[in-house]
């Protein structure tokens, strides 16, 4: 094949002389575990709070919030990050949207990346939320009723603690999703891990190594998140109460 | 709002979008979907038989693959494809693989994954007395496969694995990053073209949304009418 | 965990193993029946679409005419051609890994890319230079400090600004665009200050564009870019073959009437006349045609 073999390219100097190609794509996964964390913040937050909503039984919220799901989940990712990052400057008035284009490079692509994965991953906490919440018997929230507790201390003393040890396994591979879908920002410039695989690819013209390196720390991720995450259910783990069917498969990635 | 729309640039590249663009990204989903559900089942008979190897080598494809960026296993199977072609025509050139046969391997090969896990657990729902039945009436594994457990287990999990194929159609977007024409492709070159980033955007965006928005609708109808009670 | 190890190491040890066999294009040409030729899609006058989204250009008909040579030297004159759209970033690739055959846009020869392909002689001379919207104050590169400049991924123009900016240390904020249109884009939005780039190019960009006479290009240049024709290295049958029209074309002085054709005269799709006349370099190249990537040896 004409294809020379350099594993040593990871120890050559990269362009912009900030260190070797390896500290480089090192630099990229900072980027990429930033964008993740902060868009899991947002999604965590948002998606609890319309999944809740969903669940409280009022026919206009829950128009509201079906509304926002399915707007969420039926366009592409890729599609909702080219909205956020060209169209939404183009559509406010020109002061803010010169203001948001005036921002310098990291950071113009981060905000839009953030809030784009932020809400596209809160569509999908939210589900869980409210899947989790109709897995909890009725009898709960009508025992919280009965002995005077109002709405929210229901939910806050009685459901969501339930919930959250429920729904832990599908929300890690939820942060796992979140995690794999900060790659799609580098089509509006973040130069987050796989960006910067492509980067090192163009300049050095070594494909393999380069990629070989992303999926490698891509994988060390995801054992990292997978362990950490099953000390977290078994410490929090409810007995008698089993995980929300971890054999209940749904569709996604 | 300084900016001046121009919705005629849809009716000018209509032509070009939907018999260029979005006919890739249909042909795309559709062949994939099928290949990704046979490579699937495939995975998921391998992961769930009885000997070892086939096992392992089953789990830890579906374990790499679901733990990989998408955009990365595009550019993977983009470079890489022409060259495991070329070495298994054995003829060491590597053989020229244009952007829609590279597509087409990479999502295959990718989805396999996830349907590989629907499939699983399809067949592991369908109760074990079946496959009993089965071998108690003489017929041996291939047989009791294809004409007792899998019929039933994809009925049980057909609306996952139409979802997942929504989900399917909306990541062919992707091939945005190896320059292919798809759909979302066609539309940002008409973009760029003409310089109307706004309304080409926005139009792709409802386009994706009215398709999926009725797949997903008619997924639920059929749901609800298939779902067998026990 | 083991199977992946397995299989990586397999994979990689059969890969390295394969041969290094020497390219044989011609021999690939006549078994396939189909000369793929690589394009550009906004290269304007050299590689680029025109509405029908039929690739032409300076680079392109050069290429045609080396397509034509070939069918007559392997004596098939049903070989067809094919056009396969590229981009910065993956036409190398794409040309060592067999899907393009020869690559027909507006690329750089240097030594570095050469340790990769093969170049044909040298058929057009350009200069890296800044674009810019009139009444920026912009001039020369040390104006963009704290500014964002953008160019193409894969072209030698983001390396060397990349470089620039750290040698220098101009404290220029860089970003990345697919192509060429999306970093012109981003010029004409207000996102970039200054796109960096071939100067053809960016005349091309500027004539196409909605306003015209609202960009700049620098007079500074960054540095001298000869474009070459790319073909697969360690194939000196093709290489000479090839070479050997693109020799032709400037000893019989042809090369003069494509060159008017793209660059003097209106040109599809919106019948905009360039307007460049041949450089100096140019002509000095034509006299020698020469493959080589110092740039010194185009002064």
């Amino acid at each position: 094949m004409n294809y020379n073999w350099n594993w040593l390219v990871f120890f050559d100097l990269e362009p912009g002389a900030t260190g070797t190609y390896l500290s480089y794509l090192f630099g990229g996964l900072g980027w990429t575990v930033m964008a993740a964390l902060a868009s899991w913040i947002l999604a965590l937050s948002l998606g609890t709070l319309v999944g809740v909503l969903r669940t409280l039984g009022n026919p206009v919220l829950e128009k509201v919030c079906f509304v926002y799901v399915e707007l969420f989940r039926n366009v592409p990712l890729l599609v909702q990050m080219f909205l956020w990052y060209f169209v939404l400057p183009e559509l406010l008035p020109p002061q803010m949207g010169d203001a948001i284009k005036q921002m310098p490079p990291p950071w113009a692509s981060l905000v839009p990346a953030v809030l784009c994965l932020g809400l596209f991953t809160s569509v999908r906490v939210a589900e869980q939320v409210r899947s989790g919440l109709s897995a909890i018997p009725r009898g709960q929230k009508m025992a919280g009723m009965a002995i005077g507790l109002s709405t929210w201390q229901v939910y806050r003393y009685v459901l969501m603690p339930i919930v959250t040890r429920i729904i832990l396994p599908p929300l890690t591979s939820e942060f796992l999703n979140c995690t794999k879908n900060t790659s799609l920002a580098l089509t509006i410039g973040l130069m987050e891990l796989t960006a910067r695989a492509r980067a090192m690819q163009e300049f050095t013209f070594q494909v393999f190594e380069a990629f070989a390196a992303a999926t490698l720390i891509y994988f060390m991720v995801n054992i990292l998140v997978v362990l950490l995450s099953r000390r977290l259910e078994s410490r929090l783990r409810i007995p008698g109460l089993i995980g929300s069917d971890s054999s209940r498969i749904t569709a996604g990635h | 709002m300084g900016y001046e729309f121009d919705f005629d640039v849809i009716q000018r590249s209509w032509v070009y979008l939907f018999r260029d663009g979005m006919t890739f990204s249909l042909t795309l989903t559709a062949l994939a979907s099928v290949g990704g559900v046979l490579f699937g089942t495939l995975l998921a008979l391998m992961r769930l038989s009885s000997i070892k190897a086939l096992s392992m080598i089953s789990a830890a494809y579906v374990n790499l693959m679901r733990s990989l960026p998408l955009v990365l296993v595009v550019f993977w199977f983009f470079f890489l494809v022409p060259y495991i072609g070329g070495w298994l025509s054995g003829d060491g050139k590597p053989i020229k693989v244009g952007a829609f046969s590279s597509a087409l391997i990479t999502f295959t090969m990718f989805e396999a994954a996830f349907y590989c896990e629907i499939m699983r657990a399809g067949i592991q729902s369908v109760s074990r007395g079946q496959t009993s039945a089965g071998y108690a009436l003489g017929l041996n594994y291939r047989q009791t496969m294809s004409f007792i457990v899998l019929p039933q287990a994809i009925r049980n999990m057909l609306p996952v694995l139409l979802t997942q194929t929504i989900i399917l159609f909306q990541d062919t977007s992707l091939v945005y990053v190896i320059s292919s024409t798809d759909f979302l492709g066609a539309a940002v070159k008409v973009a760029n073209r003409d310089g109307r980033l706004v309304e080409m955007y926005t139009f792709a965006a409802l386009v994706y949304f009215v398709i999926c928005f009725t797949a997903s609708m008619y997924v639920r109808r059929l749901q609800s009418r298939i779902s067998i009670i026990r | 965990m083991k199977s992946i190890k397995f299989a990586a190491i397999a994979g990689a040890a059969v890969l390295s193993i394969a041969g290094v066999s020497h390219a044989d294009t011609l021999a690939k040409i006549g078994e396939s029946g189909v000369i793929t030729i690589g394009h550009r899609d906004a290269s304007i006058p050299l590689s680029y679409y025109d509405d029908q989204q039929k690739p032409i250009g300076y680079s392109v008909e050069i290429c045609q005419r080396v397509a034509e040579a070939i069918k007559t030297e392997l004596k098939r004159p049903d070989i067809k051609i094919a056009y396969q759209l590229v981009t910065s970033a993956n036409r190398i690739p794409l040309l060592a890994n067999g899907t393009i055959d020869i690559e027909c846009g507006s690329t750089t020869n240097n030594a570095e890319r050469q340790k990769q392909v093969s170049y044909l002689p040298t058929t057009f001379v350009t200069a890296n230079r800044l674009m810019y919207k009139k009444g920026s104050g912009i001039s020369v590169i040390a104006d963009m400090k704290g500014k964002t400049l953008v160019s193409t991924s894969g072209t030698t123009n983001i390396k060397q600004v990349t470089q620039m900016n750290a040698d220098k240390n101009l404290g220029i904020n860089i970003t990345t665009a697919n192509g060429h249109s999306e970093s012109f884009l981003m010029v004409e939005t207000g996102r970039a200050a200054a796109f960096a780039m071939d100067d053809i190019l960016l005349a091309g960009l500027i004539a196409t564009s909605k306003n015209p006479s609202q960009f700049e290009i620098s007079k500074e240049a960054l540095s001298v870019e000869p474009y070459g024709i790319m073909v697969r290295k360690d194939d000196p049958k093709f290489e000479a073959l090839a070479g050997g029209v693109v020799k032709d074309l400037m000893k019989s002085g042809e090369i003069n009437n494509i060159y008017s054709k793209w660059f003097l005269n209106p040109i599809p799709p919106k019948n905009i006349t360039m307007n460049v006349p041949m450089s100096p370099n140019l002509k000095k190249v034509i006299t020698n045609p020469t493959n080589s990537p110092d740039p010194a040896a185009y002064q």
